[in-house]
């Protein structure tokens, strides 16, 4: 059986066990079976998957007789699909484990048994789509049952409101895809993706695609500024599918870009580097200022997500403007550093949404300056936790530096090119990355510090409890994967070669190939990074510290009081929280980029009001873009109301003038 | 396995290298505390000083808080083993260290990141507001003084061609270097940021117990015996850092290139040394003549630092040879 039809099995099997979620998910047995069944699936997915990458099979398709009748559905598996759909199992089969122990705190577990497997088949669906109607129906689908999934927990709080916004920026997100996917089939309606490669379109054509594909895979990854939905829609989802919806479908939008952009359409205006590059980079640094300012941890997360498809679509602008100058080794070493980052991404995400879960359940609590303390009663999430952090803020040797670091050298290559314009704006585009690099890593301080990290600040707190196996297993095998691909990049980056050969027709040089599994991105005098040997290095050098001072010097140690300089003060709520915390960094970036401001209620002597300090922000997509947008909407369906009560003589006057209009406007098209 | 003799000397440079710096560091800052103490007409303690303290340290129990972690004891051992890496990994009198293709500048800044992230978290753990105060001031500094310094590793990578730092330092002792903006807006840029990550004036007082000014003294507050001892080690560890790579970049001349004899190497080691002095009575005479400044004039300080390897990059984007 070939590789496409292999993973087509599977898909069906996704969504078969949605079948078996809709008639069983009342039970546990029920629960049981569709995650078991997922994680399998998912497995065998990638090991189907991870051939196609590897092996070097034959680029394999297939067309099924469903969907549009002269048509048919176009399905095809090449390396760049592969890797995703790898991304994707990965993701899903660590979600379905989890699943497994989390399903259980689940209150109507048939809100989300059904749609959680029929979702990994939309995104299966998706990468392997070959036409333009079956990609747009796979697309649509994905959005509309992962839908149903922010909707799972409907009567909590906000999140109708969330499930509304991210409805509507869906359907826009699509509809610009429709018009993009129809530009490139012209009108002679060549809607297979082999008939889109073959013709090349007229440079304003080729423009407005871009422009479209932006939009609209832009705004299913969480581009500036049409991200707004995200921090609504991805936390609002029980805490497995948040992983999945952050971790992973953002990654499907990256791939709906490349695809389109990078494969399908053959000549990319000179410009299209420029734009990504910039939008990336600014929605890098504002995403991760927006999670800094953040309470609630899985909003946090969400934005912190915005962030990082931020760094990806930086890697993905490099590579279209080294391609659009014609240097293919540069733009591969782009390419794949914002693939590399992709994945990573995809795997810190899920480890730290999955954590918050496991709060989540521990505590009750999203806030998380309702924490404290939760290293000493939830010590095993607490480890998978920091991991996660120190990958997310990319420290070395763990895996989210390796592909930051290939970012930075594929930023230090750009003098060679041409063009005024991207060699002036690289050098900012770096460094806006350093920023948010060094933002992020105050975010995560932040986040593990005041959840994990000192005293209990409330009673729940207090009484917080490790969480099941199944969910520790999965965060633990989330672990392992952070720190292999950490310790030796060159692995994936190898792996990654097939994808950047097909599409740029360049590649890094073999990594396998050099001693020491060192990475190598451009050649040895250059730059090379050794990430098994940073390991080792710190590892040994910290034991033997330890060693040498344990047994020369001391090893006495006496439990006291905290010692604070010697205020030994009451209250938990003394600590830093998250407020207190991001402060300075408030005062810094935040009063030019939310207009923030602060004001202090003090009542006057003899009144017995408590003070107040309160803060404000402003986002300024709402504010600038959305706010705008809504009221105009609200103003003009006001004032369309009066035409709901005119007289028949009117209606049909009305209708009248518009026969005549459209008469009009075909006599002068004519 | 034959191993050549060439592989065993290059072996015995990188562990003298080791071994140097760890052995360097408290001189060092004693030589800064007693040069500081000249200059303002006190004796001031021996510069043997740190040792001795040092060794005081290491002697005595460690008192812990109640509620400290796991993470809080491990953390001073990861600080200053990520510390004692990066150090190691700098140019000091030889060029061609065995182990410097691990790891290139952006690796060294990253270490020294991970270094900062761990003591970070350790003044969030007892649940003390002066860890909280350390720590939140910390981050805001690095969250500008990183992408500083990230931007001071581009000009010089871009105008050596390489990110590798044994291959800048030996570009920067060719003759075809010349003066260039670029490198001048980045030796300003990199001594600033230098100042700033190691807690010195203008941006912190490493000498002050002053609760709410201090920054870097604040997050290690509960620490005590051998855990305080690492990460004072630690501390004076990433001076000698940044000051050797001051002047390993920018005074390049006597280090030993790779493959040299002894004599080359003992030049070398006292050229280095000689340098330190240079940039202790430098750092000494600077933090002497300056006042500290309020914890919110800092970013601007640190912003021109930013601004400043950001004009450098950008010359060297328009135009090779600035």
């Amino acid at each position: 059986m070939s590789a496409v039809l292999a993973l087509l099995a599977c898909a069906a099997g996704l969504l078969g066990l949605g079948v078996v979620g809709v008639v069983g998910g009342r039970g546990r047995v029920g629960a049981a079976v569709v995650y078991l069944g997922s994680a399998t699936v998912c497995a065998l997915a990638a090991v189907s998957a991870i051939g196609v990458l590897l092996g070097g099979e034959p680029v394999s398709e297939v067309v099924l007789p469903i969907g549009l009748p002269w048509l048919g559905a176009h399905f095809r598996i090449d390396a760049l699909s592969a890797l995703f759909v790898v991304l994707v199992d990965v993701g899903g089969a660590a979600a379905a484990v989890y699943g497994l122990g989390h399903g259980r705190h689940e209150g109507h577990p048939r809100r989300v048994l059904p749609f959680f497997p029929a979702f990994l088949a939309a995104m299966h669906l998706v990468l392997l789509a070959d036409d333009a109607f079956t990609f747009l129906f796979c697309w649509e689908l994905m959005s509309l049952v992962s839908w149903a999934l922010v909707m799972a927990h409907h009567q909590q709080g906000d999140n109708t409101r969330a499930g509304y916004v991210y409805l509507l920026m869906a359907g826009f997100g699509t509809l610009a895809l429709l018009l993009a996917l129809a530009l490139l089939a012209g009108s002679e309606g060549g809607y297979a993706f082999a008939d889109m490669r073959a013709v090349e379109p007229a440079p304003h054509v080729a423009a407005l695609v871009v422009v479209l594909v932006l939009v609209g895979a832009g705004s299913k990854a969480g581009l500036l500024p049409l991200h707004v939905w995200l921090p609504l829609a991805h936390p609002a989802a029980p805490s497995h599918v948040s992983a999945l919806m952050s971790g992973v479908m953002t990654k499907v939008a990256v791939y709906g870009f490349v695809r389109i952009v990078l494969d399908l359409l053959a000549t990319p205006p000179w410009w299209a580097g420029l734009a990504v590059l910039l939008l990336g980079a600014v929605t890098a640094v504002v995403g991760v200022l927006h999670a800094l300012m953040e309470r609630d941890i899985k909003r946090m997360l969400a934005y912190s997500t915005i962030e990082n498809v931020g760094i990806v679509f930086v890697g993905v602008g490099l590579a279209l403007a080294f391609d659009a100058h014609g240097m293919g080794a540069a733009a591969a070493l782009a390419l794949t550093a914002a693939l590399l980052h992709a994945a990573n991404h995809s795997w810190f995400k899920s480890l730290l949404f999955l954590g918050a879960g496991a709060v989540l359940v521990a505590t009750g609590e999203r806030d998380m300056d309702a924490q404290g303390g939760l290293i000493h009663r939830m010590p095993v999430t607490a480890f998978t936790f920091l991991v996660g952090c120190a990958a997310i803020s990319a420290l070395p040797p763990l895996n989210g530096f390796a592909s930051e670091w290939l970012l930075f050298q594929a930023v230090l290559q750009s003098p060679q090119i041409e063009q005024w314009g991207l060699r002036i704006l690289v050098p900012g585009v770096g460094g806006l990355l350093a920023l948010a690099a060094a933002l992020a890593a105050a975010c995560f301080v932040r986040a593990f510090g005041v959840v994990f990290l000192g005293r209990p600040r409330t009673p729940a707190a207090m009484r917080a409890a490790e969480v099941d196996r199944a969910s520790l297993a999965a965060m633990v095998a989330l672990v392992v994967l952070c720190v292999l691909a950490g310790i030796v990049p060159g692995v994936l980056i190898d792996a990654l070669a097939p994808v950047t050969s097909a599409l740029l027709d360049a590649r890094l040089p073999t990594q396998a190939a050099l001693g020491w599994l060192t990475v190598v991105p451009i050649a040895e005098g250059r730059s090379s990074y050794n990430g098994l040997l940073v390991f080792v290095f710190i590892a040994v050098s910290a034991w033997l510290t330890v060693r040498v001072v344990h047994r020369l010097a001391s090893d006495r140690l006496r439990r006291g009081p905290a010692w604070d300089c010697g205020f030994p003060d009451a209250s938990p709520l003394t600590q830093y929280a998250s407020g207190s915390f991001a402060q300075p960094i408030r005062r810094v970036f935040g009063t030019t980029v939310f207009a923030a401001r602060e004001t202090v209620e003090m009542p006057p002597p003899g009144d017995g009001r408590a003070a107040r300090h309160r803060v404000t922000l402003l986002d300024p997509a709402w504010r600038w873009i959305y706010d705008p947008i809504t009221a105009a909407v609200a103003g003009a369906s006001l004032r369309l109301n009066a035409m709901q009560f005119l007289t028949i003589r009117r209606y049909l006057g009305m209708v009248f003038l518009a026969l005549v209009g459209l008469l009009l406007v075909i006599a002068i098209w004519r | 396995m034959a191993v050549s003799a060439e592989t065993v000397v290059d072996l015995m440079v990188q562990g003298v290298q080791m071994a140097l710096v760890l052995v360097l560091a408290p001189l060092l800052t004693g030589v800064v505390r007693k040069v500081k103490a000249r200059l303002l007409r006190r004796r001031g303690p021996s510069v043997l000083q740190p040792y001795r303290d040092l060794a005081r340290l290491l002697r005595k129990e460690v008192v812990l808080a109640e509620n400290a972690s796991w993470l809080f004891r491990v953390i001073p051992y990861i600080v200053f083993a990520a510390t004692w890496v990066a150090a190691a990994l700098v140019p000091t009198f030889a060029r061609g260290l065995v182990f410097s293709w691990a790891a290139d500048l952006l690796v060294i800044i990253a270490l020294l990141g991970t270094a900062r992230f761990f003591l970070a978290l350790a003044g969030m753990d007892i649940g003390t507001s002066f860890g909280g105060i350390g720590a939140s001031r910390e981050v805001m500094i690095a969250s500008v003084a990183e992408p500083a310094m990230i931007l001071v590793v581009f000009t010089l990578a871009l105008v050596a061609g390489s990110t590798q730092l044994s291959t800048v330092a030996a570009h920067m002792a060719t003759a075809d270097v010349g003066l260039r903006v670029s490198l001048g807006l980045a030796l300003v840029a990199l001594i600033m940021v230098a100042l700033a990550e190691n807690a010195r004036i203008p941006v912190d007082n490493p000498a002050t117990h002053l609760e709410l000014t201090m920054v870097h003294e604040a997050m290690v507050l509960e620490y005590s015996g051998r855990h305080l001892a690492m990460i004072e080690l630690a501390a004076a560890l990433k001076l000698l850092l940044y000051a050797s790579l001051v002047v390993g970049v920018f005074l390049p001349w006597g280090m030993a290139s790779p493959g040299a004899g002894l004599a080359a190497h003992l030049v070398g080691g006292a050229t280095y040394v000689v340098k330190l002095a240079v940039a202790a009575f430098a750092l000494a005479l600077f933090e002497t003549s300056i006042a500290k400044m309020r914890v919110f004039r800092v970013p601007d300080f640190i912003g021109a630092a930013l601004m400043l390897g950001l004009l450098g990059t950008l010359l060297l984007f328009v135009s090779r040879s600035l």
